[in-house]
This record gives structure tokens, sequence and C-alpha cells, in this order.
């Protein structure tokens, strides 16, 4: 039953088509459906923010277009849009035009991995957790070439900021990844939530597990740029690397870009720890696609807590950021894995 | 690939080259990808596009004038360039050509799970990998170690200079 809509869409293209042409058109619905997801996410996302800020500094937020102010945003990328595209006359016109897309593209790649329920997941590969990392690793060059390509002394020094700080980060990312694979035994991720069938990660790994989740918290505040480490994204401070030069839609597409690689950071997160699409003591597993009801309320659970930190934590200086990141995050790491290596070697894990 | 690997080594821009670079990069990877090769194809993308293209990035806007175009390269250097690309050229597809691969049908190409690619890079028996593996880390750790000396003389210099 649960696979049903999907088998119907299969069979009805195969009615006129040819079996070729069936599985291209497939494709191509598979990828119209994920971008769709992307556009209505980044825009969701941003108007959630505006609301939760909004709702921490004890004022409304956009409360006039649409209900409780949700067409806000749809306004906003309209307007984006609609707005003509500035470049600098020295600026480096290809790579310029280029760059955003790697941020997109790579946001969108990793997106295909993440497994919204059973049933819905576009690309289930049997490493899927390091395809994801290698992925992601792309991205840092598209905030790269923004500042350089912008030809502005600003851009080239916020894009190296950036990129230095999402670099490091990145190795947090990967370690506290790595030490809940370890736990895991498997890099595929609907194997990984299947595992958690009897408990989630963040309880049978206990004591290790839940240092690699805070680890994963703050890592990927910073690989997301948001506050306390938003040296990238503070506007109205810092000249960081794509908001010096970038208008209209270019500009619109790295703040969504940012936006999706959050959702896509909060998503790791509920896989890893949090059990994905599984319903708390399985209370729902009969229903067909509660599985996505369960993801999207751990998801936006995870996603308050970054909106939460962003309230509540100062700013970090750049050496702070990278003192955090090799001094401390780095070493309790490592040490971190080895114990929840000895952890499962010993059998300690429930 | 193959022009965007032309474009590489024609074009008189640095930043531009590396990122055709990356183009040839992720092209063979998506190669591997074809050839569900998972595993090897995310290596590619982790180690080259990721790691040593942003490298190179990195370093190359560290260096000044980058903006001017790279001055051309005397005529008798490019024929040189020239002959030994055909000659490696012809050496590949010598041995290409005369080698017997033995074809493998596709449904028998079996995924290679990650955990047989751990198992074999740390056994010891035959087929195993440790000896390499093991060289490979402490040459690493050589390198690091010598990074962090260089980097450490020259915060001396600086104080000092002070």
């Amino acid at each position: 039953m649960t696979a049903d809509i999907f088998t119907e869409i299969h069979e009805f293209l195969l009615g006129f088509m040819s079996e070729s042409a069936t599985h291209i058109t497939e494709l191509i619905l598979i990828a119209v459906a994920y971008l769709g997801i992307f556009a209505i996410l980044g825009l969701f996302l941003v108007w959630l923010e505006r609301r939760v800020a909004g709702f921490f500094q004890l004022r409304l937020g956009p409360n006039r277009v649409g209900p409780a102010g949700l067409f806000q945003t749809i306004a906003d990328a309209l307007k984006l849009v609609s707005k003509e595209l500035t470049g600098t006359v020295k600026a480096d016109k290809q790579l310029y035009k280029i760059a955003p897309y790697f941020v997109i593209t790579t946001a969108l790649m990793s997106m295909s991995l993440i497994p919204f329920s059973q049933e819905i997941q576009a690309f289930d590969i049997n490493i899927g957790l390091f395809f994801i990392i290698s992925v992601s690793s792309i991205g840092v060059l598209g905030v790269f070439l923004a500042g350089w390509a912008s030809n502005n002394k600003y851009s080239l020094l916020g894009g190296m900021r950036t990129g230095i700080q999402m670099i490091s980060y990145e190795l947090s990312i990967g370690m506290s990844i790595v030490t809940m694979v370890v736990l895991a035994g498997t890099l595929q991720i609907s194997e990984i939530v299947e595992l958690q069938k009897n408990g989630w990660f963040i309880f049978t790994g206990h004591i290790p597990a839940i240092i690699a989740f805070m680890i994963f918290m703050i890592a990927g505040t910073a690989e997301s740029n948001r506050t306390p480490f938003d040296l990238v994204e503070a506007e109205s401070e810092l000249g960081a690397g794509f908001h010096t030069e970038y208008s209209g839609m270019r500009f619109a597409y790295y703040f969504l870009a940012e936006f999706v690689n959050m959702f896509i950071i909060a998503a790791i997160a509920v896989v890893l720890f949090f059990g994905g699409w599984l319903s708390p003591f399985g209370i729902t597993d009969a229903i067909p696609f509660a599985g996505l009801f369960w993801f999207g309320l751990k998801v936006m659970l995870v996603i308050f807590i970054f909106m939460w930190f962003r309230w509540t934590f100062p700013r970090l200086r750049i050496d702070q950021l990278l003192t955090l990141e090799w001094k401390y995050l780095l070493p309790i790491n490592m040490v971190n894995i080895v114990f929840m290596a000895l952890m499962v070697w010993l059998g300690l894990t429930f | 690939m193959i022009v965007f690997a032309a474009m590489t080594v024609s074009n008189k821009n640095i930043m531009r080259s590396i990122i055709y670079l990356l183009f040839v990069l992720i092209g063979m990877a998506a190669i591997y990808f074809m050839i569900e090769f998972y595993f090897l194809g995310a290596v590619q993308l982790t180690v080259y596009a990721g790691g040593i293209i942003v490298l190179y990035v990195n370093s190359v806007m560290l260096v000044e004038k980058i903006n001017n175009p790279l001055p051309s390269v005397a005529l008798w250097r490019r024929l040189l360039a020239g002959f030994l690309s055909a000659f490696g050229i012809i050496l590949t597809l010598f041995a290409v050509w005369s080698y017997d691969f033995a074809v493998v049908a596709e449904n028998q190409a079996k995924e290679i799970s990650i955990e047989d690619v751990g198992l074999t890079l740390l056994s010891y028996g035959d087929h195993g990998y440790i000896l390499p593996f093991e060289v490979i880390s402490v040459l690493l750790l050589a390198a690091m170690v010598g990074a962090i000396v260089i980097a450490k003389t020259n915060k001396h210099e600086q104080i000092t200079n002070k």
C-alpha cells in the first residue's frame, strides 16, 4: 500500500511511453520535484527564521502578506527575480556567473540523499553519508569563487574568511558523523534509520553519542554560516564574499542555499541521532506516510534549536572561531571516536 | 571532459584554469559513478574536487596579481610539450589496445560494499593494503609536522623582528 502512488505514476507513464523514455521522464520528474521542494523549503525557512526572530525579540515579524505573513517571502523572492542583475565591470564575468550554481547544485545533490520518509528518498547508495560529505566539500568553492570573481577586496577577504571557516568545520562534522558510523556500522542512510528501530542512536550510544551530537550541532551551525559563527552572514557588520557585489536572483541563490544547507544539516542530525522517519516507540508504524510527518517534525525541532542559537549567543571573532575548532572540537572529537569504538567493542551500547 | 582539459592548459587566466580542472575532476568522478564505483567516485570528489581544488583556489587567492594573464610560453617549449603529450597518448592507446580486457557482464559486476573496502585496506594477507596504508599515513604525518615546523619558525622570526 505504501509505495502505491509511485508505482501508479510508473504504470501511467509506461502506458504511453517506451521503457527508456519512462526512465528519463521519471528522472526529470524527480528533479523537478526536488527543485520545487528546494524553493518552497528555502522560502518557508526564511519566513520561519523571521517569525522566530520576532518571537524572541517580543515583536511580531512579518504578518501582513497572507495568513501569518506566509507569503511575505514569496513576495520577496518575486522582487529579487524581477531585479536587475548587476555586476562590476572588471569582474571575471564567467566565474561571477557560475559561482552561485556551485552552491545551489551541491545543496541539491546532498538533498537527494535525504530520506523524507521510508518511501521518499531519491538516491540511496551504500556510501550515503560519505557522499553527502564529499559533495558538500565542493560547495565551499562557490563561496570562494564569489569572493574572488567579484573583483572587490572586501569580497575577497570575506570569501577567504568564509572558506576557511567552512573547511575547518567540515572536519568536525565529518568526524562526528564518523563517530556515529562506528556505532551504526554502515554508511547507507536507509539502513542507519532501520537500525534505530529498537532505540534512537542518541540513546543507544549514550555518552559518546551525546558528545558527538553536541559537536555536530556546533559544527553544523558553523557550516551553515549561522550565528554565533555567522562571519559570512553578518550583513550589517562584515563584508562577505557574495554580499557586496551580487544582486537579484544570484544573491537569492546564495541566500536560499544557505537555508537549505541548514535543513540538510538538521536532516542529517535527525537521521543520525533521532531515528529519521521512525516514530517514537513505533506508535504510527501502520499508517503510510506517517514517516514524512515525524521526519518533518523532528527536522523542524532541530531547525528551531539552530534559530534559538542565533538569538542567544553573541558572534565569535575569526580567531576565536578557529581556536574553538582546531584546539577544542577536533581533539575532543578524536578522543570521542576512540571512546565510541571502545564502547562498541566492549558491547557497552544498549 | 577533454574539452575542459584542453581549456585548463590553454587558458591564460589561472583562476579559470583551476575551475576547468575542477570540471575535469568532477567528470572523472561522474564516470566512476556511472560504472557504479560509488566509493571511488566519492573519494574522487572529496580528495580532488573538494580538497585539492579548494587548496589551489586558496593559494592562488593569496598570490598577488592573479588578474594578470600568464605570460605566453616560448615556441620550442610548446613544441616539446606537444611532442611529449602526443607520445604519451600513443603509448597509452597502444597499451589499451594491446591488452585483452576480460569483459564483465553488466549484471555480474557486484556492488562493492564499504566493509570490503575497509577490510582490504587493513588486511595483511594476500591483496591486503596494510603496508601502503601505513606508509602513506607516516608520510602524511611527516608532511604535517613539516608544515607546522615551517609555520612556527616564521612566527618566531616575526616576533624577533619586532
